[in-house]
């Protein structure tokens, strides 16, 4: 199977940013539902407009992630790890993608206004009911809290990866340069969408 | 390239490094999440002090709990609009849905056992904005912080030995905070009025009114009756307000004046329990009009959370530390009583009719 080596460019600019911002935005939610100062204000003027912002992002990313093919996992992982890692990351994006829905729809149903500014709002998605807000509001807290412990996981995941394996998997995401094992295996033509083959043979098992 | 064969160097330093960050990650979250300071006073705390006073009333609102779903129209006469652009106050008509209520978290209350009352309002303005307000019937809040006012709520806490709150604590309170001063002159004189509608009703916290050029103005407002025939309510009914407001809307709709008043530079815009000099400049910007009411417990009011701070383009909140406090106690309130409406595990029961079950 052929596939590029580190993930398509857009892919890792999305990744990074996605990754500040979805941080971002999981410490301004559970800060602002857990203060009476001032905070709860601006934090809560800040959460709606970037909730959007994430949903169009993580629709940006997904088209680029069925588009351009992800490289590999090192053939020499064990099928455990393996299926965990593509798990975490369809949960990672199944997250990414509900988590705005639903407070979005949480909204609409509590019968609130979706403002993302002082004047700009977006339509209700759901019509009004007590029912369906209470559903939404906790489904919001508890898959942000799900999405949290996945992060903390996918973040620990990453660095065993960069600092006890030491494979391609956390170079692939990067932008640091890369020291190619032959001169015209650079990384490159990932841009036209088209694939390299895999830069290194199969590894032996581990010890 | 890779070197996963091999034995990383410092093999347990590395697990410490992916370990440690990690767990500060984890860490921050909690802090920031309250999970590591539980000293911190909490909208979930406030509204614990809430119920504690008012008792646990499933589906009901933790404060102002007794209450009546009313809707009907505001006429704006523009007279508003070169203070503040929002759309409400151009000339025109918006609908509005609201409620009358008592103070407190128990819902059979006698009517007579508080001389306030309150005017909560949702307008809904043709460009899909809302301004949502809570109104009181009293000059001036009791205090000017959460932090005071979840220390009041404490102090008012019933004894559990008598079922009442105990006047030496409330007394040790308000000696405490004398900025409650103002509240105190004017509950002493107070009555419990037999109407809603001969009430006039304040919005007590500063707001900012931005005009077209996008400059802001401090303001207060607040609702004035044009029904003139005040009285005190009547001794031996403990709901007379629901049916004296039936009674006077069969006959025709309710009105109310609504009056903002400008602040002049230096005017308090952080604090609710000073009043402004009554020279100020208010404004008349129209009439309120309350066509017909509801049970609370099926009209339009039940599901809408009055949180002072959904507001429209052209008005902002000000930098009145309530504002923020109210919005997020609302919340947590407004999340409880929805829970319970919707049965969800773990949420207080409430029979089908969304009033409490015997418990």
């Amino acid at each position: 199977m052929k596939t590029s080596a580190t993930f398509h460019p857009l892919a890792r600019l999305l990744h990074w940013t996605m990754a500040l911002l979805i941080l971002a935005m999981l410490f301004i939610g559970v800060g602002m539902v857990t203060t009476v100062s001032t905070r709860h204000d601006w934090l809560l003027a800040i959460h709606r407009p970037l909730g959007a912002t994430l949903l169009v992002l993580v629709i940006i990313r997904l088209a680029v992630r069925l588009r351009f093919r992800p490289p590999a996992l090192p053939a020499d992982m064990p099928p455990l790890m393996q299926w965990m890692a593509h798990a975490s990351h369809w949960a990672l994006y199944g997250l990414m993608i509900a988590m705005p829905l639903i407070g979005w729809a949480m909204l609409s149903a509590g019968g609130y206004p979706v403002m993302l500014g002082s004047s700009l709002h977006l339509p209700p998605i759901l019509s009004a009911s007590a029912t369906s807000f209470a559903w939404l509001r906790e489904a919001h807290r508890y898959l942000a809290y799900l999405l949290f412990l996945t992060i903390l996981g996918h973040m620990g995941a990453a660095l065993y990866h960069a600092l006890i394996r030491r494979d391609d998997v956390f170079p692939s995401m990067t932008f640091m340069r890369r020291k190619p094992v032959h001169a015209d295996e650079v990384p490159v033509v990932v841009v036209t969408g088209a694939s390299l083959p895999e830069p290194t043979a199969p590894r032996p098992p581990e010890p | 390239m890779s070197a996963s064969s091999s034995k990383p160097p410092h093999l347990l330093w590395r697990w410490c490094a992916i370990g440690g960050a990690v767990l500060l990650l984890a860490l921050a979250f909690a802090y920031t999440g309250g999970w590591l300071s539980p000293q911190r006073l909490t909208p979930r705390r406030i509204v614990d002090a809430l119920q504690n006073g008012g008792g646990l009333h499933p589906g009901f609102r933790r404060n102002h709990a007794k209450g009546v779903c009313v809707a009907g129209y505001f006429d704006s006469n523009g007279a508003a609009a070169p203070y503040s652009r929002a759309q409400v106050f151009a000339e025109g008509r918006t609908p509005v849905v609201g409620r009358l209520a008592l103070p407190g978290g128990n819902p059979y209350a006698p009517d007579g056992s508080v001389p306030i009352r309150s005017f909560a309002l949702r307008f809904s303005l043709a460009n899909g904005q809302q301004w949502r307000t809570g109104m009181n019937s009293m000059p001036v809040f009791p205090v000017a912080t959460p932090q005071a006012f979840y220390e009041q709520l404490q102090a008012g806490a019933p004894d559990p030995a008598t079922g009442k709150p105990d006047p030496k604590r409330l007394g040790a309170f308000f000696a405490a905070n004398p900025e409650t001063g103002a509240f105190l002159a004017w509950v002493k004189t107070a009555k419990p009025s037999a109407s809603y509608v001969t009430e006039s009703y304040s919005a007590l916290d500063a707001f900012y009114f931005v005009d077209a050029k996008g400059e802001r103005h401090a303001v207060r407002w607040q609702v004035t009756p044009e029904a003139g025939d005040a009285a005190p309510g009547p001794a031996g009914d403990d709901n007379y307000l629901a049916q004296d407001l039936r009674t006077r809307l069969a006959s025709g709709p309710q009105r109310w004046h609504l009056k903002v008043t400008l602040a002049a530079p230096g005017d308090p815009t952080n604090d609710a329990t000073k009043v402004w000099p009554a020279d100020r400049t208010t404004i008349d910007a129209g009439t309120l009009v309350i066509e017909s009411e509801q049970a609370q417990d099926s009209g339009a009011c039940r599901d809408i959370n009055y949180d002072p701070t959904v507001l429209p383009d052209g008005i902002e909140v000000s930098d009145d530390p309530l504002l923020a406090a109210r919005s997020a106690a609302y919340a947590n309130s407004y999340l409880r009583r929805t829970s319970e409406e919707a049965h969800l595990p773990g949420a207080a029961r409430t029979d089908a009719h969304g009033t409490e079950a015997a418990r």
